[in-house]
């Protein structure tokens, strides 16, 4: 049954431009599969967003990602928004010299002092600019690893900026602008924010300001209490998880959507993942070995290319080594997931994960305690 | 195999070889060039991005350069080179050196030749040099052969004399080699002819191998600054004219599409295709015109697109970075700020995957950010560009329209 998005307590009902179906949903943990309406075109969940930072995704063609069954990836607003003109002169490296006040995030050039400022309201013009089918939010972020009073005021601010932008989106009935969640590892902190921005009429909730140095323990909690917290009826977007294991429990404990550059950044030195973990694909002992990365793998890597090539073409300069691996990766992802997805629309994730734990560490022994903890905690357990 | 000549217009041959590759079912048309791979793949491409270009010929060249250090492995796969990089659908010339990368000269001996790879100097007797032929099994090989005569500063004939020497020996030694291996003779021996610029050399190399039982025949040396153009062309006609009709005739190193038409005018039928590559390599894309019977109406588009390259021609780069000069007038060079909000495909009119879904300004901002597509778009779209211009020169040799095309490019040649 479709349900509209965007009924809020308020009582007034906002243009909408996503629509969440729950297709599925287990009957053990807070899984959930559904489907994702969006001006572009319809995506399933639970879905992983591969990472295209600067408008490509490294060097893999727009034809070649939708031939791998990629509905939906991340570019990144102030890569694409706002470089500054003195070319060659990376974004990142702003970071380290910026400066968050109440107007927004302040960027000094250090070539020639000019200054940017990325508020929320140029954050959100930018990305009316660029058309997307979901926007985030400016957020006031700080790493998962700081404590004290900066984790609250970044916080507070945060719903303010979510404020600010919601009145700046000029686009509301073509692009979805999605709140992020923060408040740190503090879980009072995370209910007070959840509590607030869950007022807002807003078609979509990113849980954010995790995925940082934090410990896995940590980071599993706060995603649960989160996910608690958040409405059934719109998507739940964890941002910047990526590892398989990862996946698995997150889903199970209520996400929707993932996003991560790890797959793509890992392929490019050279590294393919599979069930039982990954292949470092320059290494000698890959290079008499003649099966393909994964026999039960259908990208166009493993239907054509075996191991002992890519190890050869790794040791080139030929740039077409790592656009092989990137390729599989992406396509393990998103296999992954249909995996994932299928098994809880069948009504058996829970038979799923414990198999997925299996395959990938052997036994249930070495299995980390924190996703062993975090899936008991949502009725599946692996022994 | 088998070469069909159809006609031979002021010295260009245009022809077809049929019979290609172990099933004896592909074949290829001349003038024409061959796939330019670096360690068995398309520079920046993988399988399905090379599907998409037009005209991709159906010979591939691979270097043995960049695959003699892994014969180990090729003879435990045991089912040859095109299998082993993916490309069972392909034919192949294997070429001793890459174009592009030239070695360090000064360690061919009477008994050797090296090459280098990612592993350092590999040196090859006659013995090794066939062992690795018969673990890679290409259709076409290039024999081990001396071209080395122009490589000291100054060209002496003794050394001319001995690289014909030495070449014609090796050659005689392989052709031995070859005759005892069943899997060998599968293969087609390209002869090399050297003998650096003296004429007396180059005439005796040519004679001397075509008496070979030789497949085909390779002009080395030519490629460089060596020798005048006009000497090089000299040379070249003066060998073409020893050489039987019905094998073809490769050339390596020569790119640039005023010298590619030279050579095919002197008797050449075969190119590589590096010049491509090396276009992508310093973020250009050829943009040379092979229509020498335009539409009114793309003439007006290609005079637009020259046009704005003038006018912005005069800004003062502000990008820090230095200001990159495209090598040839054959291409422009997508760093080039004027790009950066030129909406245009990078050649109007062109259909390849790049021209058809990207603008300039998108290639010019994946240059600026470093990003790994710029490479796999200039690809696609340079080699899809030079395959055409091959197709264009057949095309003009066919309905007699030579002239104009010749006059099309030099006319854009610096």
């Amino acid at each position: 049954t479709a349900v509209a998005a965007s009924t809020t307590s308020l009582g007034t009902r906002a243009p909408a431009a996503l629509t969440l179906r729950v297709v599925a949903e287990c009957s053990r943990s807070k899984a959930r599969a559904c489907e994702l309406r969006l001006p572009h075109g319809t995506v399933a969940t639970p879905v992983f967003m591969p990472v295209g930072t600067q408008g490509t995704m490294k060097g893999v063609t727009a034809a070649q990602l939708d031939n791998l069954g990629c509905r939906i990836c991340l570019g990144n607003t102030y890569h694409l928004g706002m470089r500054p003109d003195s070319g060659g002169f990376q974004m990142v490296s702003l970071l380290a010299l910026s400066e968050v006040t109440e107007e927004g995030v302040r960027f000094r050039s250090p070539y020639d002092g000019a200054e940017i400022l990325l508020s929320p309201e140029k954050s959100v013009e930018i990305q009316n600019a660029l058309g997307s089918d979901i926007m985030m939010q400016l957020d006031d972020v700080v790493s998962s690893t700081l404590t004290g009073s900066r984790v609250e005021e970044a916080m507070h601010r945060s719903i303010r900026w979510l404020d600010r932008c919601i009145l700046a989106n000029q686009r509301p009935d073509q692009q979805n602008l999605f709140a992020i969640i923060q408040g740190g590892l503090d879980p009072a902190l995370r209910r007070k924010c959840l509590e607030e921005m869950t007022k807002r009429n807003v078609p979509g909730f990113a849980i954010g300001g995790l995925s940082g140095g934090e410990s896995k323990e940590q980071f599993w909690k706060m995603v649960t209490l989160s996910t608690d917290q958040l409405p059934r009826e719109k998507p739940r977007y964890l941002m910047g998880v990526g590892y398989a294991t990862d996946l698995v429990v997150c889903v199970a404990l209520g996400c929707d959507m993932f996003d991560c550059v790890f797959p793509t950044r890992t392929a490019r030195f050279g590294s393919a993942l599979v069930p039982t973990g990954n292949l470092q694909l320059k290494k000698k002992q890959f290079a008499k070995d003649f099966r393909p990365i994964d026999e039960a793998c259908t990208c166009p890597t493993c239907q054509r290319h075996t191991r002992a090539f890519l190890h050869v073409l790794l040791h080139s300069n030929n740039t077409a080594a790592l656009h092989h691996v990137t390729v599989h990766n992406i396509a393990y992802q998103l296999q992954l997931m249909n995996a994932i997805r299928t098994s809880i629309v069948e009504h058996r994730f829970p038979e799923f994960v414990q198999n997925f734990i299996k395959t990938m560490y052997g036994e249930v022994g070495h299995c980390p305690t924190w996703a062993v903890e975090a899936l008991q905690s949502v009725g599946i357990s692996l022994s | 195999m088998k070469l069909s000549l159809s006609r031979v217009v002021q010295g260009c041959r245009l022809g077809t070889l049929s019979n290609l590759g172990k099933k004896g079912d592909r074949c290829m048309e001349f003038p024409g060039c061959l796939l330019y791979t670096r360690t068995g793949s398309a520079p920046h491409l993988t399988h399905d991005t090379l599907q998409v270009i037009s005209g991709v010929p159906a010979m591939t060249q691979l270097t043995l350069s960049s695959l003699a250090e892994h014969y180990e492995i090729l003879e435990e796969y045991k089912e040859g080179i095109g299998k082993f990089i993916g490309m069972p659908e392909s034919v192949f010339y294997c070429s001793l050196h890459d174009p592009v990368n030239p070695c360090p000269a000064g360690f061919v001996t009477n008994k050797s030749v090296s090459v280098w790879g990612v592993g350092g100097r590999l040196e090859m007797t006659v013995a090794k040099f066939m062992a690795i032929q018969q673990a890679l099994q290409p259709d076409w090989l290039q024999c081990l052969s001396d071209g080395e005569a122009l490589c000291a500063d100054a060209s002496s004939s003794k050394r001319a004399k001995k690289s014909v020497d030495r070449t014609l020996a090796f050659l005689d030694e392989c052709l031995k080699l070859q005759e005892q291996s069943e899997v060998l003779r599968s293969c087609v021996m390209i002869g090399v002819i050297e003998g650096g610029d003296i004429l007396e050399e180059r005439l005796r190399s040519a004679r001397e191998t075509a008496k070979r039982p030789v497949g085909g025949f390779l002009l080395d040396g030519f490629h460089g600054d060596a020798m005048t153009k006009e000497t090089r062309l000299r040379l070249i006609s003066s060998v073409t004219a020893e050489l039987p009709e019905n094998k073809p005739r490769l050339i390596c190193g020569i790119g640039q599409p005023d010298e590619v038409l030279e050579c095919i005018e002197a008797g050449v039928d075969l190119f590589e295709s590096f010049f491509p590559y090396q276009a992508t390599e310093r973020g250009c894309a050829l943009t040379f015109s092979f229509d020498y019977e335009p539409n009114p109406e793309d003439m007006v588009l290609q005079q637009n697109g020259q046009k704005e390259g003038e006018e912005n021609g005069e800004h003062i780069d502000k990008i820090i970075t230095t200001k990159c000069v495209p090598e040839t007038s054959f291409e422009i060079n997508l760093k080039e700020k004027m790009y950066r909000d030129d909406f245009g495909p990078l050649v109007g009119g062109c259909s390849c995957y790049c021209c058809k879904n990207h603008s300039r300004a998108y290639v010019h901002h994946l240059l600026v950010t470093n990003e790994l597509l710029a490479g796999v778009l200039l690809m696609m779209h340079n080699f899809q560009h030079y395959f055409g211009f091959f197709h264009a020169i057949r095309e003009a040799l066919r309905k007699d329209r030579l002239g104009q095309l010749k006059e099309l490019i030099y006319r854009q040649a610096c």
